[in-house]
């Protein structure tokens, strides 16, 4: 009834591929935006910025990156993780470098870093495929880590080995360190991961995005219908981590503050692997799906015994807590191995032809 | 000049000048490869019969190491006598591994039949959360110590003197190699001589055909993630009885990786060989290069950029089935 197609004819090929073909999903988006950007602020405690709202985003983005690399160009990483601390060891560079750069400015120039070495292990994309692929991503993963620690310049030569964030301001507007105050840190994440998602909303329609689905779907057909395929793989490996990089700078400067080498360990590129699959692959929503379950689930059952008045030891929740995501995640690939994103394409579609059901 | 000395001649004088000390390298590096070997062992199994990847072959090892010692433990003081505890626990170990295995079919494996590969590659990741949560959930977080006594396995240590230097061989080690060799060996007869090993290569060859002349799915797919759990069972007690029991163990999972990179997915051969090179070469290259040039640590990548290397030049592995696609 209340989401129809009926009445919004496509009279021009402009109104036919325009980026919301339905008018009610551009409701919809006004109304989520409105949510995000001033209902959740009305009422967000500290604690409620800290551990939901920003790492749901930054995992959301980080998430997105990895999407266009696996979900749109079909090339499987495992290596996530390393390229987010590329993009925040080249961030905190550039900042004690330039102290007097704006940190947008920053953030964005770091995203290159990452970018060029995400193209660096790209390359054996060329011969290599499948799993072979992933376990190759892994090698990037592992090799990053330990260049984190061994190299003392990204750190500044710091005793703990570790970067802090110190702290900065635009226009006089404390964004970093620790007197920042998590709704401004919030509102600076969420206008990034906002820009860019419009940007790869775009990105994916256009030229690029097909060329990386039909790479996805069989290379071999896509070269033959004069596809480059080396220039394919690679901007997908390019756009992929250019993402990333932001979304690891963006985690260490807006959310941790600090960072150590472990952190971008490679529990962390398995975590947003999760992410993009639970959410679905080849769609840019499913990111934002599959992040707020993962990154806010275990947030919640964390807090779940204490809702229910029994006391559990910390440790033996954090060892349920595990057990719960992991027999989660088997569930959710069994009931619906495309992905959160799916569940709503499904509902869209009953919804347009409701109460007929055909 | 002198980082050209450093790195293309200096090493291979060492390796001249103190030849018991090189010895002693070569060795250490072949007992881990030969772990790598035995969970790349494990790996390969499972991938050749169902085309998973299993990602939590090497929480696997931990497991049933865990499972092993915490039996054990809670049998000690029932029994009264460590070997006769030792002799239960290691029985119902392998019941343990028999569930987990049927239970990972039932649960797992059949809903999820004919999806693809990354699902399934996601789903064992799944169990790998599981496996852990279960397992520090049961057993407790915290380090223990492997059995070695009440197992039966030496402790002592053998000395040799070759070219009147000195060369140690810790006996758990050499007990470590020789379970291997016997390990494989009986794999490898039982998968080329019983019908029930070769229902398992028909399986790897072509699942329909091997469906429509009567092989049973699910009961291979039990028998194979059983046998893998038996290798996980083994390499966790020899690794266990090297390092201690701990979840810290799993990482030695991640090094089953290149070994399969380099050896190919579905080549048992490939497995046993890619895992020995490689745990000999990152032995040496940690000792003579990494240590004096890159400030140490480096086996924890080196692995995987010569896989990678090798990769670059050979596609499908040194051992494994030329790829050819069709449009």
């Amino acid at each position: 009834m209340f989401y129809r197609t009926s009445g919004q004819f496509k009279t021009t090929y402009e109104s036919d591929q325009a980026l919301f073909p339905i008018k009610q999903d551009m409701f919809l988006l006004v109304v989520i935006l409105a949510i995000m950007y001033a209902i959740f602020p009305m009422f967000a405690s500290e604690f409620t910025y800290k551990a939901l709202l920003v790492p749901v985003l930054i995992y959301s983005l980080a998430s997105l990156g990895l999407n266009i690399l696996t979900g749109y160009a079909g090339q499987l990483s495992l290596g996530t993780a390393g390229f987010m601390g590329v993009g925040a060891y080249a961030c905190y560079k550039i900042t004690t470098i330039f102290p007097e750069m704006n940190i947008i400015i920053a953030l964005f120039l770091s995203g290159f870093f990452s970018a060029a070495v995400g193209v660096a292990f790209g390359l054996p994309s060329l011969r290599i495929k499948g799993f072979y692929l992933a376990i190759a991503t892994l090698a990037s993963q592992f090799f990053l880590v330990w260049l984190f620690e061994k190299w003392a310049w990204l750190y500044n030569y710091n005793a703990s080995g570790a970067i802090e964030v110190r702290t900065m301001d635009i226009f006089g507007l404390v964004v970093t360190g620790p007197t920042a105050s998590p709704m401004v840190q919030y509102y600076f994440v969420l206008g990034i991961v906002s820009v860019v998602t419009f940007a790869m909303i775009n990105v994916t329609r256009g030229r690029y995005g097909r060329t990386w689905k039909a790479v996805r779907d069989m290379d071999i057909a896509a070269e033959l219908v004069g596809i480059n395929l080396m220039r394919a793989k690679l901007s997908a490996f390019a756009v992929s981590s250019y993402i990333v990089g932001i979304a690891g700078a963006l985690m260490v400067f807006f959310w941790k503050g600090a960072a150590e080498p472990n952190l971008f360990d490679i529990p962390m590129s398995f975590q947003i692997v999760f992410i993009a699959i639970i959410g679905g692959l080849g769609s840019v929503m499913g990111n934002f799906l599959g992040a707020i379950l993962i990154v806010a689930l275990p947030v919640v059952l964390g807090l779940l015994p204490e809702l229910l008045g029994l006391t559990i030891g910390s440790a033996t929740m954090e060892h349920v807590n595990v057990m719960v995501v992991g027999s989660l995640i088997i569930m959710f690939l069994i009931v619906e191995p495309h992905g959160l994103a799916r569940f709503w394409a499904l509902i869209r579609e009953k919804l347009i032809i409701w109460p007929f059901p055909h | 000049m002198e980082t050209l000395y450093s790195v293309f001649i200096d090493p291979f004088v060492q390796m001249f000048e103190l030849p018991d000390f090189f010895l002693q390298v070569l060795w250490e590096g072949l007992v881990s490869g030969v772990l790598y070997s035995l969970i790349a062992l494990g790996f390969v199994l499972i991938f050749k019969s169902s085309r998973i990847f299993n990602f939590a072959q090497g929480i696997m090892v931990v497991f049933a190491a865990l499972s092993l010692v915490g039996l054990h433990s809670f049998l000690v003081p029932f029994v009264g006598n460590e070997f006769v505890a030792a002799a239960i626990a290691m029985p119902l170990t392998l019941g343990i591994m028999y569930a987990l295995a049927m239970g990972v079919e039932r649960m797992v494996l059949r809903p999820l039949v004919g999806q693809p590969d990354i699902i399934l590659f996601m789903a064992t990741i799944g169990i790998t959360m599981f496996l852990i949560g279960f397992g520090e959930f049961v057993f407790g977080g915290e380090n223990k110590v492997m059995i070695t006594e009440a197992l039966g396995i030496p402790t002592g240590s053998i000395e040799f003197e070759p070219f009147g230097g000195f060369l140690l061989l810790e006996e758990k080690d050499v007990f470590a190699v020789v379970m291997a060799i016997v390990l494989v060996v009986s794999l490898l007869v039982f998968l080329n001589k019983s019908a029930m090993g070769r229902a398992i290569r028909a399986l790897g060859d072509d699942h329909t055909a091997a469906l429509s002349v009567g092989i049973s799915l699910s009961t291979i797919w039990v028998l194979v993630w059983f046998i893998a759990g038996v290798i996980a069972l083994a390499t966790g007690i020899v690794w266990g009885a090297r390092a201690g029991v701990s979840f810290a163990l799993e990482v030695i999972a991640y090094k089953a990786l290149p070994v399969l990179m380099l050896g190919g997915l579905e080549s048992v051969s490939g497995a046993i060989i890619g895992g020995i090179a490689i745990g000999l070469l990152e032995k040496i290259f940690e000792i003579y290069w990494g240590q004096p040039l890159f400030g140490g640590n480096t086996e924890t990548w080196f692995a995987f950029i010569f896989a990678l290397i090798v990769l670059l030049f050979r596609p499908q592995g040194l051992f494994g089935e030329k790829i050819i696609e069709r449009v």
